[in-house]
């Protein structure tokens, strides 16, 4: 089957009176930045929804493929096109009705006649369609309230319009619309999720990652940029910064007693990640902390880790259970990703009996024998920052 | 040359060759190493499994790479038997499956299990009432190929697994060694949960293959080793093999040759039709590509030598079991006639095949009934 264009019906944004345009605006640039590698692919936005056509079949595909993991898109139809001429809508019909499952379905035909010129009129439109499809899928079922298939044809002046199916888009608002944030990727389960929700409120995102060379690999960095990558794939690309750790890490073990060296090791992950968050211009700082989980997201644990900084941090995880936030990742696809076997810089250096309850005022004492700032200065300074989009390994294309 | 055994094996693609060893010179790390180069083979590997899962319309099944079909159908059959001993020792597949399915369930029946084996019409169909009478509570593998090697059966695989599913908590498994390329074959909701594909029947390289299976399946492992392919397949994977493998995939899943074959069966059909003592044993709506006839009162092998001499290559059924003297599994399954048993030549046709080739393929063949002195009907 081959459709004309598709139809998407804009999220939660059709409430959001006077910003609309900006929100639409917006859905616009992230569709088409998904759709970059699709050259036939032409959007055209109005008022309450949106056009996407793509005059090659395979482009069409890929674009049906990708929508449904778009935030700011409620949902959207396929729309087969043809004359405006009672044999070859019913001709169209028969191909779209084809491309879908019928058995033991119910539907029913509704017709907008835009064109009021047009010979038939709605009713004698409705039995026309409706026997003529009941005479080729005998199997459907009619049924007027809450049909399975809704087959809504179309009359305009420029040709009728035919469609048959609603794919559900993933809600939310278009990323983008809601400001900007830098999310502390670690390489974990929980941080590419938190990531995720905070796009899904419209939040486009950077990524901050500590890395601590030769003890964390190029393997544990290459993780990290695939979860960026994946998240990506939800409208808007995320920029990675990676930060090396490894000096930081070192100065700290040295200088504050093993039970509190996590306590510090957060704080000045914090701290770093604030200065870069102040440079790339985000508002907020997104963590994937739950309540509990480990000794560092204890309401006394965060307590002292949050004193370096008054940027609000956003813990959209902080109620969720260790099982719910699996099942969100295995549904948007980091899961795998995060449960590669590599060390990542929280694992390593952790001490064996960290403090559930650090007290802020101990921390601050041992960490005032030593200044860190030039090495935070330099890490900062130092920082890698992965801005290319995904590049597609073309070297393996020819060969596949 | 006319090469019509093209079930038996294909011709390599030039770019399939090309890619295994590109790859060979390229990406020659061993994918489980953790340096950068093992990352590089890894990230190859995995686009290759990428690829094979999108042509077989399944974001999130499981690729298991094999050294073919025969492995992959042992992987399948006594994998999944004994992962689902617990529940069960029944399996159920056809009397006309290729020997590695076979041999297969001869080792299970060896070491407890029961097996039932569907019997086939003339056509070499299974019946399905029959199906739905042999699943028990406690079947857990049934195995069906999806065409027959020799005569090119297609089975109605679709029904087959609806009414599996529909009474049993079976795995089902589909060879389709003989059909990939040639007939859509998806791991959709509808589909096998497990198939077979081998590259050497879709001008890739021989001693590679895969076992597709729906997303978190897994058989218990046959062999033993350093766990690779998720524990199931231990031994370094071979990732020119892997990429050769999605590469032949990808090119046979593009081939539009389909309907020409069709037309080229149909005309054969009708040719070898006007001659006396010679029988299509094809059924009319199998795989369009494989040909069986049969000849009365002479061996296919006599067939098969004249042919050769003539620049026409066949086989007599399928080149597995041709150099036996029995007349085969499949052909006794059909029950054909005694008078034609021994007169099997099977003409499967492949990318490389022509419209001429079809031609003389008809001049031989009236050579052939005139040196026999058969008359046309």
């Amino acid at each position: 089957m081959e459709w004309n264009e598709l139809l998407i019906r804009y999220g939660e944004l059709s409430l959001k009176g006077r910003n609309r345009n900006t929100f639409v605006r917006r859905l616009k640039k992230n569709i088409q930045l998904a759709m970059r590698d699709l050259p036939t692919v032409r959007l055209r936005a109005e008022r309450d929804r949106m056009f996407l056509q793509a005059s090659d079949n395979a482009d069409m595909k890929k674009a049906i493929e990708r929508l449904p993991f778009i935030f700011g898109i409620q949902s959207f139809s396929p729309v087969a096109k043809c004359q405006a001429d009672l044999e070859a809508i019913k001709e169209k019909t028969l191909d779209v009705m084809g491309s879908i499952e019928t058995a033991g379905k119910t539907f029913k035909v509704e017709i907008k006649r835009s064109d009021k010129t047009f010979p038939l009129v709605t009713g004698e439109l409705q039995q026309e369609i409706g026997g003529h499809v009941l005479r080729h899928f005998p199997e459907l079922g009619v049924k007027m309230k809450k049909p399975d298939i809704q087959l809504l044809v179309d009359i305009r002046k420029d040709g009728a319009f035919l469609t048959a199916m609603t794919y559900k888009g993933a809600g939310g608002m278009p990323v983008g619309s809601n400001g900007h944030s830098l999310l502390m990727l670690s390489g974990g389960i929980d941080s590419p999720v938190a990531g995720y929700l905070m796009m899904k409120r419209g939040v486009s995102l950077d990524a901050i990652h500590f890395a601590s060379p030769p003890f964390t690999s190029e393997m544990a960095k290459k993780k990290v940029m695939d979860l960026a990558d994946r998240l990506g794939s939800f409208g808007a690309h995320v920029r990675l910064h990676i930060i090396p750790f490894t000096e930081l890490q070192q100065a700290i073990v040295k200088q504050v007693p093993n039970n509190l060296s996590m306590t510090t090791t957060r704080r000045i992950m914090l701290e770093i990640a604030d200065k870069v968050r102040e440079e790339i211009g985000a508002m907020g700082i997104v963590t994937g902390e739950s309540l509990g989980q480990v000794a560092s997201q204890t309401l006394d644990s965060m307590t002292a880790i949050n004193a370096v900084t008054a940027t609000p941090v956003l813990r959209p995880l902080i109620a969720s259970d260790k099982l719910e936030i699996i099942d969100l990742a295995q549904q948007i696809g980091t899961y795998d990703i995060s449960i590669r076997p590599f060390e990542d810089c929280c694992t390593i250096f952790t001490p064996s009996n960290p403090k559930t309850k650090p007290r802020l005022e101990k921390v601050t004492h041992y960490e005032s024998y030593f200044d860190f700032s030039p090495l935070i200065e330099e890490a900062v300074a130092k920082r890698a920052v992965m801005d290319e989009m995904s590049t597609p390994q073309n070297e393996f294309d020819d060969l596949l | 040359m006319v090469y019509f055994d093209n079930s038996a094996t294909t011709r390599p693609d030039e770019e399939v060759l090309t890619s295994f060893v590109e790859t060979n010179r390229r990406f020659f790390a061993n994918p489980a190493s953790i340096h950068g180069k093992g990352r590089e083979a890894e990230t190859l590997l995995d686009r290759s499994r990428d690829q094979i899962r999108s042509l077989l319309g399944s974001q999130d099944g499981e690729v298991i790479f094999t050294s073919g079909g025969t492995e992959a159908n042992n992987l399948a059959i006594i994998g999944f038997a004994y992962a689902h001993r617990s529940r069960g020792s029944h399996i159920i597949t056809t009397s006309i499956e290729h020997p590695s399915v076979l041999h297969a369930c001869d080792f299970l029946e060896r070491n407890g299990f029961e097996v039932d084996y569907l019997s086939v019409d003339a056509d070499g169909r299974i019946s399905l009432d029959e199906l739905e009478k042999l699943l028990r509570k406690d079947t857990t593998v049934v195995s069906i190929m999806h065409v027959n090697n020799e005569i090119g059966t297609i089975q109605p695989i679709e029904q087959a697994v609806e009414i599996v599913h529909r009474h049993s908590r079976a795995v089902f498994h589909s060879d389709c060694v003989q059909s990939f390329g040639k007939l859509p074959v998806l791991l959709s909701d509808k589909g096998p949960d497990a198939i077979t594909v081998s590259a050497h029947k879709i001008n890739g390289l021989k001693n590679s293959g895969i076992l597709a299976m729906k997303k978190g399946m897994t058989p218990t492992p046959i062999n033993f080793g350093g766990g690779q392919e998720k524990g199931v397949r231990s031994g370094t994977v071979s990732v020119p093999n892997a990429v050769a493998v999605a590469k032949a995939m990808r090119l046979s899943a593009v081939d539009r040759e389909q309907e020409t074959y069709r037309l080229w069966k149909n005309r054969l059909i009708q040719y070898v039709n006007q001659y006396e003592g010679v029988q299509v044993i094809s059924p009319q709506f199998g795989a369009p590509h494989i040909l069986s006839l049969a000849f009365s009162k002479i061996k296919g092998e006599v067939a098969v030598n004249y042919f050769q001499e003539h620049g026409i290559f066949l086989s007599t059924s399928s080149a597995c079991s041709s150099k036996s003297s029995n007349a085969g599994h499949v052909i006794e399954a059909i029950h054909l006639d005694h008078d034609f048993k021994f007169g099997v030549v099977r003409i499967s046709f492949g990318k490389d095949n022509t419209e001429e080739d079809i031609k003389k393929f008809e001049d031989v063949f009236s050579g052939f009934m005139n040196l026999l002195g058969r008359d046309l009907n």
